[in-house]
């Protein structure tokens, strides 16, 4: 008994994205391996979706549905993973890494008794067949690789670091129902109810364009230069924790190390300096440009494209460009 | 309410961190080491309720001798005592058997709450406090940023995409603690002076029931192959002249040569 297996978070009734980056990744790995890629989906009324998973590359999916799932919990979800890691021993085991994937991975890896990785931006199997992961660990100073010493191999994955697949695979996926048997007294935690932020619509690690404003921007009124910006790209709107704690963006949409690890194909930060706890969370954008009037702030030492000037002559020109070039 | 925190002494986020070839630990020559962030978090919020509802406060760390000033330090800000699992044999990064050791330690304690941080700041497991929950059988709330108890539960708030999840947990329970929860304090002097009366009691393996073979490096179950420090991202353009010009001078470079838009 074998596998290569991708917990199949969903949001809003749909898969994520990081779900599509890992089973593209575990195609390879599981031909390697020589054994299938199958996708853990459980919630309630998400049998749907499996179809979904089917075109990602997933060959079977474990599918516990029932309304006792609807909304997250570790109790749960980590109950119905244990018992079909237990019957069918996969070989890997990942998930993203999101609120819930850092939360559920370590609670399974607990209760299975076996070593996990966080926050993983590279996965690769070495000649001895064992999963490589790579992470960065020091507020991203320094990076490292590390193999689990059992199975099944677990890790979350970074969002956005793994190329995706273009999730139009016509290949239909045995469908494998398992029942949830979650009682009452399974569940210690509940969820009284959940508070919707005022933060930007797009979900900012899955994002591939980011605006990010700091304490430069002077006024929350000021982040519209940024809005207007990121409407034109199609980009969510980030900021720095001196903007957060200043109270002119919600929290939800900070970077950082206390705030989301994002890694877009292109970060354009507008008056943020670059701190450590900063860069934590995007250094490892693909292409990152800086705006800020200081020469000498720390950002310009991981930008790509430096602007040496003042922001608000800055971002509305680049605005208007965008404009004019996407409209072409 | 017996309240325990669970702290890790790291090195400063602002401290340059440095790698020798060949070795899977970073060199702690001319390092500076704090308590990490989070945790000052959890440290707080367990001040605040001892506060309110009365109490004691204990702090439990596993670390090396060094790790003995962290504790003073959150003994200073006003917890009653601590424990430092104290032996070479404890020591490792891996997440496993950092939880194993502190489950160990804490079956033999009381406790009505713990409270730790979401993550440490150095190795970045993200895993400690959900792990050592389910060691010890109890639930467990993470990245939580406001904490209110009632009678016999309490009631979390914890970040999720797009929002705030509002938990409910029997206790005792385990809280990992993220910023937002509340505003750190500094030590007072007179916290300094009678922080160095207060009871700090150094563990070794056998003290917490533990054998060698099942903690530190012996008991980890991930393996360190290799610890670098990450390439320089390749320098970049720096455009001059007027910001205007510079604005459409980077647009156009990013469709023609960087090729993102
Ligand atoms: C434990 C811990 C965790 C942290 N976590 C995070 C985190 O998750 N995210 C985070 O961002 N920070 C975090 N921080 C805070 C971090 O250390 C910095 O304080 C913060 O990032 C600074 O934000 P900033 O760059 O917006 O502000 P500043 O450092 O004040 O920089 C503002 C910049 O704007 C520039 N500027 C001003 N006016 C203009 C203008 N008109 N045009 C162009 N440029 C202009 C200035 O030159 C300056 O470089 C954390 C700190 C700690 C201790
Ligand atoms: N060696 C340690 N001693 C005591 N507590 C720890 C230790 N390592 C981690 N913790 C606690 O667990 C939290 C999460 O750490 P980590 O899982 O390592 O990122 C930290 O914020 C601490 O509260």
């Amino acid at each position: 008994m074998s596998g290569v297996w991708v917990f199949a978070e969903t949001r809003d009734g749909k898969i994520i994205k990081v779900v599509n980056e890992m089973l593209n990744a575990c195609k390879t790995i599981g031909a390697t391996l020589v054994e299938d890629v199958a996708a853990v989906l459980i919630g309630s009324g998400v049998e749907s979706l499996a179809k979904d998973l089917a075109a990602m590359g997933a060959k079977k999916v474990y599918l516990a549905d029932d309304p006792k799932l609807e909304k997250y919990s570790p109790d749960a979800y980590a109950k119905v993973l244990v018992s079909l890691v237990k019957q069918h021993n996969p070989s890997v085991l990942l998930f993203g890494n999101s609120a819930v994937g850092k939360d559920l991975a370590p609670t399974v890896a607990a209760k299975l008794g076996v070593g996990m990785c966080s926050d993983c931006v590279a996965v690769q199997l070495n000649a001895e067949k064992q999963l490589l992961f790579t992470r960065p660990v020091y507020s991203a100073k320094a990076i490292t690789t590390v193999v689990c010493k059992d199975k099944p191999q677990m890790a979350t994955i970074r969002p956005n670091v793994l190329p995706p697949g273009d999730a139009k695979g016509a290949g239909a996926a045995d469908i494998e129902k398992v029942s949830a048997a979650i009682s009452d007294s399974d569940l210690r935690t509940k969820v009284r109810e959940i508070l919707k932020s005022a933060a930007g619509k797009i979900e900012l690690t899955e994002a591939d364009v980011i605006v990010a404003g700091g304490r430069g921007m002077k006024a929350p009124e000021n982040f519209k230069l940024l809005e207007d910006l990121a409407a034109v790209l199609g980009a969510a709107v980030g900021a720095s924790r001196a903007a957060v704690d200043a109270g002119w963006r919600d929290h939800h949409d900070q970077v950082g190390q206390t705030g989301k690890v994002v890694n877009p194909t292109l970060y354009i930060a507008a008056g943020i300096s670059g701190s450590i706890q900063h860069l934590a969370g995007m250094k490892t954008s693909k292409v990152i440009v800086a705006v800020n009037k200081d020469p000498e702030a720390p950002i310009f030492k991981v930008a790509n494209y430096g602007i040496v000037g003042d922001l608000f002559k800055v971002v509305p020109v680049m605005t208007e460009e965008f404009k004019k070039m996407l409209a072409q | 309410m017996k309240i325990i925190v669970l702290m890790k002494q790291v090195p400063d986020t602002e401290t340059k961190i440095q790698v020798k070839p060949g070795e899977t630990a970073i060199s702690t020559d001319g390092v500076t080491f704090v308590i990490n962030p989070y945790d000052e978090f959890a440290i707080e919020e367990a001040l605040r309720i001892k506060e309110a509802k009365g109490g004691d406060v204990t702090l439990i760390t596993l670390g090396w001798d060094k790790a003995a000033e962290a504790l003073r330090t959150g003994l200073a800000m006003g917890a009653d005592k601590a424990v430092h699992l104290n032996d070479p044999a404890f020591l490792t990064n891996d997440a496993h058997s950092i939880a194993l050791a502190l489950s160990k330690t804490l079956k033999k304690l009381q406790y009505d709450l713990i409270l730790c941080g979401k993550q440490a700041i150095d190795y970045d497991n993200h895993q400690i406090g959900v792990r050592v929950a389910e060691m010890l059988g109890i639930p467990h709330v993470a990245v939580v940023t406001k904490l209110v108890l009632e009678d016999g539960k309490a009631v979390a708030h914890r970040e999720i995409e797009g929002g705030t999840e509002v938990v409910e947990t029997p206790l005792p329970a385990i809280i990992t603690c993220q910023k937002g929860l509340n505003e750190p304090r500094y030590a007072s002097l007179k916290g300094i002076m009678q922080a160095k009366k207060k009871p700090l009691e150094a563990k070794k393996v056998a003290d917490v029931d533990a054998s060698p073979g099942e903690v530190g490096q012996a008991g980890a179950k991930t393996v360190v192959l290799t610890l670098t420090m990450p390439p320089d991202r390749a320098a970049g353009k720096v455009v001059e002249g007027e910001p205007e010009d510079a604005a459409r001078q980077v647009v156009k470079l990013l469709r023609e040569e960087a090729k993102v838009i």
